[in-house]
């Protein structure tokens, strides 16, 4: 390959490029270049777009807030950095509250997803053909609509008017006594309205990577365990949902990373005096004008939920060498 | 293997057949894949279902295994009906033709998996799996996954665990399909000595009629969802009842004809093929003027330079292909009416090229003896 075509450069009689450094270049980007230019093309990209950006927001952390445009500043001496927005991470309540907010608010969300989008996702492998095709078509049909509509449409549905709080205030009149019966549910402005349009806004990213998996998983390995005498429920216990662990995983991160940082629900539907940290963020940003501050509440976060997929990732390639290893 | 079988494989003796499939029909919407079933099959034997792709033989299986339900007809396993009995419930395993073990256990596991529905204690489970593994030779290998096996190996592993429940029937989807070849040859012994060494019934669907000849004590032939044949591999080599079963198992040459006249067990058919009269041996011959066909397996056809003296049936022809396959060769011969006949020559002795019986465009004379002809009536 590489022979051909620097003879086919040799012999190249069209006089378009000029024999030297045109010539020599030309031949780089043949023999190599195009191809280490489409595999560093994602790195780059990394790079630039989330790797630096990144740098600069651990920078600003261990600034000073500051008067000035940019709003921060570094100090004058030795070691030219603040810790004290570090400190205050932990020093403050509010920082701490904000943080076990979202990390509660969004696990539940993820459980609540995963339990209501694994028996979906699964019954979606088990249609065939075009009915197929129509669930997956309900499941992303949400996204043709804004986000943020989709979010204001709780909101009329959430307040004391709505049929939606009166269906359910019926509901819940019918089990409770009658001196204890409600006008209507306060759904608005709670953790539960967070919760419940996050599961609602979260379920298509937890059903479709667990059916991707699900979907690939070989039906004879279902009848083979019945065969060996296990009940369907044995069956999904023993073989299913084992096999279908990186589809939970991935449906998991999918949706616990964006709800513990979601910033627009819990604003428009939550308890501002309970606020997630993503709030912290965007008003420590724009409101308090603290870049520091909000920067090293991001870091923070980041690593919050970093570090624990990395402990994962280490212990899933260490099980992984230590299969391979016994053999 | 101690299975007593009458000459048109129907099973003899007073015992109950182990395994009784009682006209068994499944159709799928409105197609029938297997239609009206019905096969007795002995305890201990090994028995085959043999036929091409879609001839309902897998589905059979299925059925006895209880991932179909039949839509008309019983599975009688052992005096039990469980025609209604889920899986997980029939004293039955599969061995499943992609095997379908279980990715994420390790071979010890997936052999165990099926014990822990049993009743039994830990090492009693322990002792079996290790049993099972002896029983195969994967003893080292226990820990491993899958994956990091090779085919055969794979093959074992999933022999060992449909074997380790030790059930009343096991159940084999091409055993032996994904298999190269020499490792097929080897395996199929294999499997024929562990049937022998457990004593279990087995039932084993395959498409390859080698396999099914060597593995079975008897062969079930089907075709677009019917038996056409039961009977030990001989019978259903040298004595196929129906022209289907002729041509399917093993090379046959076929002659259409009308029965002339019969006596004594000899009867006398016209083939204008061979251009004239052969006689050949059959006890219940049709009525003279019925169609029939006569066919020939190519090695019990002998093929001679001088017209043999002896010779019932004898008629002349040119050799137009000839293969060479060291321990015999192949003849292909034009009849005069344009007919190619197959005949095979066993080199019995050893002879240069220019020693053989005969070479491309020679003439030479075919003959075959009146019991060595099958004359088929449908």
């Amino acid at each position: 390959m590489e022979g051909s075509r620097t003879l086919a450069a040799d012999t190249d009689t069209t006089g378009l490029l000029p024999r030297g450094a045109g010539y020599s270049l030309r031949n780089w980007f043949n023999r190599r270049g195009w191809r280490n230019i489409i595999i560093a093309s994602p790195y780059v990209w990394l790079l630039a777009f989330f790797l630096l950006p990144f740098l600069i927001v651990i920078a600003m952390s261990l600034a000073t807030r500051a008067g000035t445009s940019p709003p921060f500043a570094f100090a004058d001496t030795w070691p030219y950095v603040d810790f004290g927005n570090i400190a205050r991470l932990f020093e403050d309540p509010v920082y701490v509250r904000a943080y076990l907010t979202s990390i509660y608010n969004a696990g539940i969300a993820t459980a609540l997803c995963l339990l209501l989008g694994y028996p979906m996702a699964l019954a979606i492998t088990r249609v065939r053909g075009t009915w197929r095709n129509i669930f997956l078509l309900l499941v992303i049909l949400p996204f043709w609509t804004s986000f943020l509509l989709r979010v204001y449409a709780w909101i009329g549905l959430m307040g004391a008017n709505s049929w939606f709080n009166k269906f359910l205030t019926a509901f819940i009149n019918v089990l409770v006594p009658a001196d204890m019966a409600l006008r209507s549910i306060p759904m608005m402005n709670t953790n539960f309205a967070v919760v419940l349009v996050m599961v609602y806004s979260y379920l298509p990213f937890m059903i479709l990577p667990l059916y991707a998996n699900l979907e690939r998983l070989d039906g004879t390995l279902n009848e083979a365990a019945m065969d060996l005498g296990s009940k369907p429920w044995q069956v999904f216990r023993d073989v299913t949902l084992p096999l279908s662990l990186p589809g939970i995983i991935a449906g998991g991160l999918l949706v616990f990373i964006p709800a513990s940082g979601e910033v627009i629900i819990p604003s428009l539907v939550g308890d501002a005096s309970d606020p997630m940290i993503g709030r912290v963020i965007n008003d420590e940003f724009s409101a308090a004008r603290d870049w520091p501050m909000a920067s090293a509440v991001a870091v923070a976060l980041l690593f919050m939920l970093v570090v624990p997929m990395m402990l994962y990732h280490r212990f899933e390639s260490r099980a992984q060498a230590g299969s391979e290893v016994k053999s | 293997m101690g299975t007593v079988a009458s000459h048109n494989g129907e099973l003899t003796g007073a015992a109950q057949p182990f395994l009784r499939i009682d006209a068994v029909t499944k159709k799928f919407g409105g197609f029938t894949a297997v239609d009206n079933v019905s096969i007795d099959v002995r305890k201990g034997e090994l028995f085959s279902l043999l036929g091409g792709s879609g001839c309902g033989k897998t589905t059979l299986l299925r059925v006895l295994a209880g991932f179909e339900t039949p839509s008309l007809g019983r599975v009688i396993i052992d005096g039990q009906d469980v025609t209604d009995l889920p899986p997980y419930e029939r004293p039955v395993n599969m061995m499943f033709q992609s095997y379908a073990l279980f990715p994420h256990m390790s071979v010890e596991k997936n052999v165990g998996y099926g014990l822990k529905h049993e009743a039994m204690s830990d090492t009693g489970r322990r002792d079996r799996v290790r049993h099972m593994l002896d029983l195969v030779q994967l003893t080292e290998l226990s820990g491993r996954k899958p994956h990091q096996l090779s085919g055969g190996q794979r093959q074992r592993v999933a022999l060992a665990r449909a074997l380790a429940k030790q059930p009343k029937l096991l159940l084999l989807d091409e055993p032996l399909g994904a298999l190269d070849k020499k490792l097929r040859e080897r395996t199929q012994f294999e499997i024929m000595n562990i049937q022998d060494k457990t004593g279990i019934t087995f039932v084993v669907v395959t498409h390859d009629q080698e396999e099914a000849m060597t593995l079975s004590t008897r062969i079930a032939v089907m075709d677009k969802g019917i038996v056409r044949q039961i009977g030990t591999p001989t019978e259903i080599y040298e004595y196929p009842r129906n022209r289907f079963v002729a041509g399917f198992i093993g090379s046959i040459n076929q002659f259409e004809g009308a029965v002339a006249d019969s006596a004594n067990g000899s009867t006398a058919v016209d083939l204008p093929a061979v251009g004239g009269r052969v006689r050949v041996s059959h006890k219940a011959p049709p009525p003279p003027g019925a169609k029939v066909m006569i066919a020939v397996r190519p090695e019990k056809i002998v093929i001679t330079r001088n017209k043999p003296s002896n010779a019932v049936n004898a008629f002349k022809g040119r050799v137009q292909d000839l293969g060479y396959f060291g321990k015999d060769s192949l003849y292909r011969v034009k009849l005069a009416s344009g007919v190619l006949v197959t005949a095979n020559s066993v080199n019995a002795r050893r002879a240069g090229e220019h020693e053989r019986i005969a070479t491309w465009e020679d003439e030479v004379w075919l003959s075959f003896d009146p019991s060595s002809a099958i004359l088929l009536m449908d």
